[in-house]
C-alpha cells in the first residue's frame, strides 16, 4: 500500500479508536486485496511504510463483497460497481480477504 | 479532411545500471535500508542485453513480430527467447546502455553530462554505426573528461553517477547550485527522457519517410517536468528534442496529462493538421528513468527478472491528408469529463461507447480496441494482475450492459478485439500508443477497418484532484484523399436499420395493445 | 444495523479496479462517514 495512505489509516485508527473505523478496499486482484487487508491488519508486509511491525487489526472489506453489497444502496452499486463485477474475480477476493480477516480482525 | 499517420517510431533502450541509481523504488530503499536483502539480490536478477533483445515483448515493441504472435507464446514470457531477435525493427530499436550515454551527451546543451575519456573512444564508433545517428548527432559527442574529475563531481555530492556494467563512465552534473529543479537528479532525468524522446523521432522519421526539414510543431507527451525554480514546468522537451533531431523548421510546446498524454496529444496533432495550421506535427514521449524497476521487489521476491530494465520511448508523425495513410477520424473522439464521474462504466462508457453511438456504431464496430497495453509479464508478479486484459473486460462487459453482445460471449469479445499487452510499465509508453505502428500497417493490409487507442490517466496522484481522466480516438482507412460528408455510408445504413427496427417494434406494440 | 452505519470508512481504491470516489458513492448510502477516499495506480 501507498506510504501516504498508510500513514492516514494509523492517524485515522489514532483519532477515532481503531474499533471505529472501517477500511474499503477496490483491488483489481485478491493477492492485491488481501495485501492491502493484511497491511492494515497485520502491518505492511512490505515492510516499507509507517504500518510496518503496526497490527491495527481494523475491520477491512473488499467493496464487491456481499456483506458490503447488502448495505449500499441497490440502484447505486449498479451505478458504481455492478459491471466490475464482470471483469473481478470476486470469488477470489472474498477468499482473500475471509482469510485475513479470520486472521487479524480484532473488531469483529 | 483527416489527417493522416506517416509513420511511427518504438525505441526501448536497456539501462540495468539506472534501474539501481535511478529507478524510485531503489532510490527509496536505498534511503531506508540501505542493507536490505531486496538491494543486495537487486543486480543478480538483472537481464543482459542480449536477454533483454530477445524478450518477446520487447522485439514486439519495435516491430519485429506482431502482437498476435504473443498468444503463442507461454506464459511467463521471460522464460521465452525469441529467434532471430534483433536490434533493430521495422518500427526502431533497442539501444544498449553505453551507446545511449553517448546519445544522452549529445542531447546535453548545457555541459552537464561527463563522459570518461576511454569510454567515450570505445563507444563512439558504434554509437555512429547506427543508421539513424547523423554524422551531425555523432560530432555532438565530446572527446571526454578525466575519470579523476567525474569521481570528484560524484564525491561532492554535485552529480549523478553513470555506470556501465557496474563501471564509473560518467555523470550528470547539477546545473545550478541551489536550485532543486536544476538538480543533478532532476538534470539527469530529464536528459534521459530528451534523448530517448530524440532516438524515438528520428526512427519515426526514417520509418516515414517524412523529410524532417518538413515537421513544422512537434508535441512532447512525457511525465517529466522541466524548468527552473521560477517555473517547475515550463518546458518545452518538444522544441528541446526537435533541435537534436534536426527538426530545422519546427517549433513546438509539451502536453501533460499523465498516462492519458499521448492519447490528447494525438488529438491536438490531427486537430493542428485538419485545421491547416500545420502540414506536419510529431508526437513524442522519451522514457522515466523513475519508473525503472518500480515493481522489482516483487520481480525479486519471487525469482524474477527485473522486466523494467529499458526506458520506453514513441513518437508518431501525423500529417495532411496524403490519399494513402490510416485517417485519425476526429468524429470519434471520446473524452471522461469533470461531471462523468470514477465508476468504471461511467469511464468506458464516455471512452467508448459515447463516441460511438454518437456516430451510429457499436462497441463490436471497433476490430481493435488498444487501451493501455501494460505487458502482463511485468504487472502479473506484482499483483497488479493483467491491465490490458481488465480493460478489455470492462469493455466486454459494457458491451453486454448495453446489449451490444451476449453475455456468454463475453471471453469471445476480448480475444477478438484484443491484445496481449507487449509494453513495457513506463507509463505514458503503454497508455494506447504502443499499438498505432501494427494498426495502421493491418489496416492498410486490409485486415482490420477501425482501431481505437483509449489513453487513461490517474491525475489524483498530483493531489491536485481527484479526479481520473481519459481520452480515446479512433484510426481507420483513407478514405482516398477524398473530403467526408457529413454521414457515412455505413452510418446511414445503422440509422435506417435502427429506424426500421423501432417502426418494427412500434407495430408489434400497437398489435398486441 | 449495517456494518457501515456510523463507522468511519477509510477508502483505499485502484485505478484498475474499484477506484476511491465510486467506492464512497455506495458507502455513503450505507450510512458511512466517508473521512478518506485515495485511488491506488500500480502502473
Amino acid at each position: 500500500m501507498d506510504l501516504e495512505n498508510q500513514k492516514r489509516v494509523k492517524d485515522f485508527a489514532d483519532q477515532y479508536g481503531p474499533e471505529n473505523v472501517v477500511v474499503l478496499v477496490g483491488a483489481a486482484e485478491g493477492e492485491a486485496a488481501g495485501l492491502a487487508a493484511e497491511t492494515v491488519t497485520a502491518g505492511d508486509p512490505t515492510f516499507a511504510g509507517p504500518l510496518t511491525g503496526v497490527q491495527l487489526g481494523l475491520t477491512v472489506y473488499h467493496i464487491c463483497e456481499p456483506e458490503i453489497k447488502e448495505v449500499v444502496d441497490p440502484a447505486v452499486y449498479d451505478e458504481q460497481i455492478s459491471m466490475m463485477e464482470m471483469v473481478l474475480d470476486v470469488d477470489d477476493i472474498i477468499e482473500e480477504m475471509s482469510s485475513i480477516r479470520d486472521q487479524y480482525c480484532k473488531y469483529l | 479532411m483527416n489527417s493522416v499517420i506517416k509513420g511511427t517510431g518504438y525505441v526501448l533502450v536497456h539501462v540495468p545500471d539506472m534501474i539501481i541509481q535511478n529507478g524510485t523504488t531503489q532510490t527509496a530503499e536505498r534511503a531506508a535500508h540501505p542493507d536490505s536483502a531486496y538491494l543486495k539480490s537487486l543486480p543478480e536478477h538483472l537481464r543482459t542485453y542480449e536477454d533483454a533483445l530477445s524478450y518477446w515483448p520487447n522485439q514486439i515493441y519495435i516491430g519485429n513480430a506482431h502482437p498476435e504472435e504473443l498468444r503463442q507464446v507461454p506464459f511467463p514470457y521471460f522464460r521465452e527467447k525469441k529467434e532471430g531477435a534483433g536490434r533493430y525493427g521495422t518500427f526502431g530499436e533497442i539501444m544498449p546502455e553505453n551507446e545511449f550515454l553517448l546519445l544522452a551527451q549529445a542531447s546535453d546543451v548545457f555541459d552537464v553530462v561527463k563522459l570518461e575519456k576511454e569510454f567515450v573512444a570505445a563507444t563512439r564508433d558504434a554509437f555512429a554505426a547506427d543508421p539513424v545517428i547523423s554524422a551531425e548527432i555523432a560530432g555532438r559527442v565530446a572527446a571526454g573528461t578525466d575519470i579523476t574529475d567525474i569521481d570528484a563531481y560524484v564525491r561532492a555530492g554535485q552529480a549523478e553517477p553513470l555506470f556501465v556494467d557496474g563501471k564509473l563512465v560518467g555523470c550528470v552534473k547539477s546545473a545550478h547550485d541551489t536550485d532543486i529543479n536544476l538538480s543533478a537528479h532532476v538534470m539527469h532525468e530529464n536528459i534521459m527522457s530528451k534523448a530517448s524522446s530524440v532516438l524515438a523521432l528520428l526512427h519515426a522519421v526514417k520509418q516515414s519517410g517524412v523529410d524532417a526539414g518538413d515537421i513544422e510543431y512537434v508535441i512532447d507527451c512525457a511525465e517529466e517536468a522541466c524548468g527552473d525554480m521560477n517555473q517547475r514546468g515550463g518546458g518545452n522537451f518538444a522544441k528541446a528534442a526537435a533541435e537534436i533531431a534536426g527538426f530545422s523548421h519546427a517549433s513546438g510546446a509539451d502536453v501533460r496529462a499523465f498516462c492519458a498524454a499521448p492519447v490528447h496529444a494525438m488529438i491536438m496533432a490531427a486537430s493542428l493538421v485538419k485545421a491547416g495550421t500545420y502540414k506536419t506535427v510529431a508526437v513524442t514521449a522519451g522514457g522515466c528513468t523513475a519508473k525503472l524497476g518500480m515493481n522489482s521487489k516483487d520481480h525479486v521476491k519471487k525469482e524474477c527478472p527485473v522486466l523494467e530494465d529499458c526506458l520506453g520511448g514513441f513518437a508518431v508523425i501525423i500529417a495532411a491528408n496524403d490519399g494513402v495513410h490510416p485517417e485519425i477520424n476526429l468524429d470519434l473522439v471520446g473524452r471522461h469529463t469533470v461531471g462523468t464521474g470514477s465508476s468504471p462504466q461511467a469511464v468506458i462508457t464516455s471512452l467508448v461507447a459515447e463516441p460511438l453511438e454518437r456516430n451510429g456504431l457499436k462497441i463490436p464496430d471497433i476490430d481493435i480496441y488498444s487501451p493501455e497495453m501494460q505487458n502482463p509479464d511485468i504487472t502479473k508478479p506484482a499483483g497488479a494482475g493483467d491491465v490490458p486484459m481488465s480493460n478489455y473486460k470492462m469493455i466486454a462487459a459494457l458491451a453486454v450492459k448495453r446489449g451490444d453482445i451476449e453475455r456468454k460471449d463475453l471471453a469471445d469479445f476480448v480475444e477478438k478485439h484484443g491484445l496481449i499487452g507487449w509494453a513495457p510499465t513506463q507509463g505514458h509508453i503503454p497508455s494506447g500508443v504502443p499499438a498505432v505502428g501494427f494498426a495502421c500497417e493491418d489496416i492498410m493490409a486490409g485486415l482490420i477497418r477501425r482501431v481505437m487507442l483509449i489513453g487513461k490517466g490517474s491525475l489524483f496522484l498530483g493531489r491536485m484532484t481527484d479526479l481520473f481522466d481519459g481520452v480515446s480516438l479512433v484510426i481507420q482507412p483513407n478514405s482516398g484523399g477524398q473530403e467526408e460528408t457529413g454521414v457515412s455510408e455505413e452510418q446511414v445504413r445503422s440509422l435506417i436499420a435502427r429506424a426500421l427496427k423501432e417502426f418494427a417494434q412500434s407495430l408489434t406494440g400497437e398489435t398486441r395493445g | 444495523m449495517s456494518i457501515l452505519e456510523g463507522k468511519k470508512v477509510v477508502i483505499i481504491g485502484d485505478r484498475d479496479g474499484i477506484p476511491g470516489p465510486a467506492i464512497a458513492e455506495c458507502a455513503k448510502t450505507a450510512g458511512a462517514d466517508v473521512v478518506f477516499a485515495s485511488t491506488e495506480c500500480f502502473v
